[in-house]
């Protein structure tokens, strides 16, 4: 039962990166990136954790009291948010892929030259 | 390759790197020990020595301040770059369609729709300016509140009127606020280097740890962030829906 | 290990699965969205407030906001 989260992290870049390579929408692919990320944050959550711990906001709670690794989760909080505008660079090439090519279809995207 | 084979030999390199992963797996520390002293090192420098009561806080903007600067730059950049692959096709005319178009939307969008966007962006834009400011001392923070912030823009937008601003350009507005949003933390790093001796170091007084206006340089850094990723997000959404989102009054 | 860090993790692989299972780009947002949804729940369970307030905005709004404007980009451009 330890390594259920790790095991958890690792089905997630598998089943994204499946998503990723299977793909037949553009904006399927990205989607499927966002999965493929999201193993990531499992992963570093996963690291991080204290059994018996509370969450490292010290606003109500004693000093002293054991905590959860406030480094990993420093480290994803900004994270979340530049995903979010990868993905938006990654959706608009998908619409000049479009424009220029009329198909979003990865496999298509070669073919017609305008 | 045909898909079929393409599939195939994806399935076949998927199981050998999730053998590999799992053997992987095998070698990290017990789930809910963390090793290493770093987590517990940094608990009394946030609250003892940066007098903030949210050792995230504490963590992303002092003692990994640099990271959080080279994320603010790649949002930054990010938005300048969808922002510029989605301009560089449109034309005048695509604009004044996309306007016209979402007008008579608007005029379609039903009276309960309008009333409900137009009562909660108010609601939501105390709320995000209540999480960028409350960040160094509950959860919250820059990041969280700018989104919040953006998403009362997209909220007026859906519920069919327009965000209209005055004889500034909307476009320029919102593109100086994302720029003086990342400017700021860079100067305030560079502050740190002129007036404490080393750069992103802490130059203002502390105040007392649970007040608003504690914390030094954090408060402002998480305004300097909330300004930012706001002036990101409404950039990009606005320029995927060709700046119907925002237009300026016919002068 | 409590059962709800397990089952959060559960629902998590779960969607996650679901998302790329879900070959339309309309409904594979949505779902998207949920997914994003059990990982904040997830985050919570985890003692990760901070984190699970990003991902619970950023999910809700910006990703499938901008993958629905994407595609309704798409069918104005074949028109």
């Amino acid at each position: 039962m330890n390594v259920a989260p790790y095991a958890v992290a690792a089905w997630l870049l598998l089943v994204g990166i499946y998503g990723v390579v299977t793909s037949r929408h553009l904006v399927h692919l990205v989607l499927s990136l966002v999965v493929a990320q999201a193993s990531t944050y499992v992963l570093l959550l996963a690291i991080g954790y204290r059994t018996g711990g509370r969450a490292p906001i010290f606003f109500d709670i004693p000093p002293g009291t054991p905590v959860v690794d406030p480094v990993v989760q420093a480290l994803m909080l900004t994270d979340v948010v530049v995903e979010a505008t990868v993905s938006a660079v990654l959706l608009a090439l998908a619409v000049q892929a479009h424009k220029r090519f009329g198909s979003a279809d990865p496999d298509r995207l070669g073919e017609l030259r305008g | 390759m045909s898909p079929a084979v393409r599939r195939a030999i994806a399935l076949a390199a998927l199981a050998g790197l999730g053998v590999a992963l799992l053997v992987a797996c095998l070698g990290l520390p017990d789930f809910g020990h963390p090793r290493g002293p770093y987590a517990t090192a940094v608990i009394p420098l946030s609250l003892d020595h940066r007098h903030v009561t949210s050792a995230v806080a504490g963590v992303t903007f002092d003692i990994r301040g640099i990271d959080t600067l080279g994320e603010e730059l790649i949002l930054f950049s990010a938005a300048v770059g969808a922002t510029v692959l989605l301009r560089s096709q449109r034309a005048e005319e695509d604009a004044r369609d996309a306007i016209e178009r979402h007008h008579e939307l608007a005029e379609r969008t039903p009276a309960p729709v309008r009333g409900l966007g137009a009562a909660l962006a108010g609601p939501l834009l105390v709320l995000g300016v209540y999480i960028v400011a409350h960040g160094q001392l509950t959860p919250g923070g820059g990041f969280q509140g700018g989104v919040v912030l953006a998403s009362a823009f997209l909220l007026v937008y859906a519920a069919g009127h327009f965000i209209r601003l005055g004889r500034v350009k909307p476009e320029s507005l919102v593109e100086a606020a994302e720029a003086a949003g990342a400017g700021a933390y860079v100067l305030i790093a560079l502050g740190g280097l002129v007036f404490a001796g080393a750069a992103m170091e802490n130059f203002l007084p502390y105040g007392t740890t649970g007040e608003l206006l504690s914390g030094g340089t954090i408060p402002v850094l998480n305004a300097a962030v909330g300004v930012e990723v706001c002036g990101a997000i409404v950039l990009i959404l606005s320029e995927l829906l060709d700046q119907a989102m925002l237009r300026h009054e016919d002068a | 290990m409590s059962v709800l860090l397990l089952v959060t993790l559960a629902l998590v692989a779960l969607t996650g699965t679901a998302t790329v299972l879900v070959r339309d780009p309309a409904r594979q947002l949505v779902v998207a969205g949920i997914f994003g949804l059990a990982l904040a729940i997830m985050f919570f369970a985890f003692g990760a407030p901070d984190v699970a307030l990003s991902q619970i905005a950023v999910s809700a709004v910006a990703v499938p906001v901008m993958a629905l404007l994407t595609l309704v980009r798409f069918d104005r451009d074949d028109e």
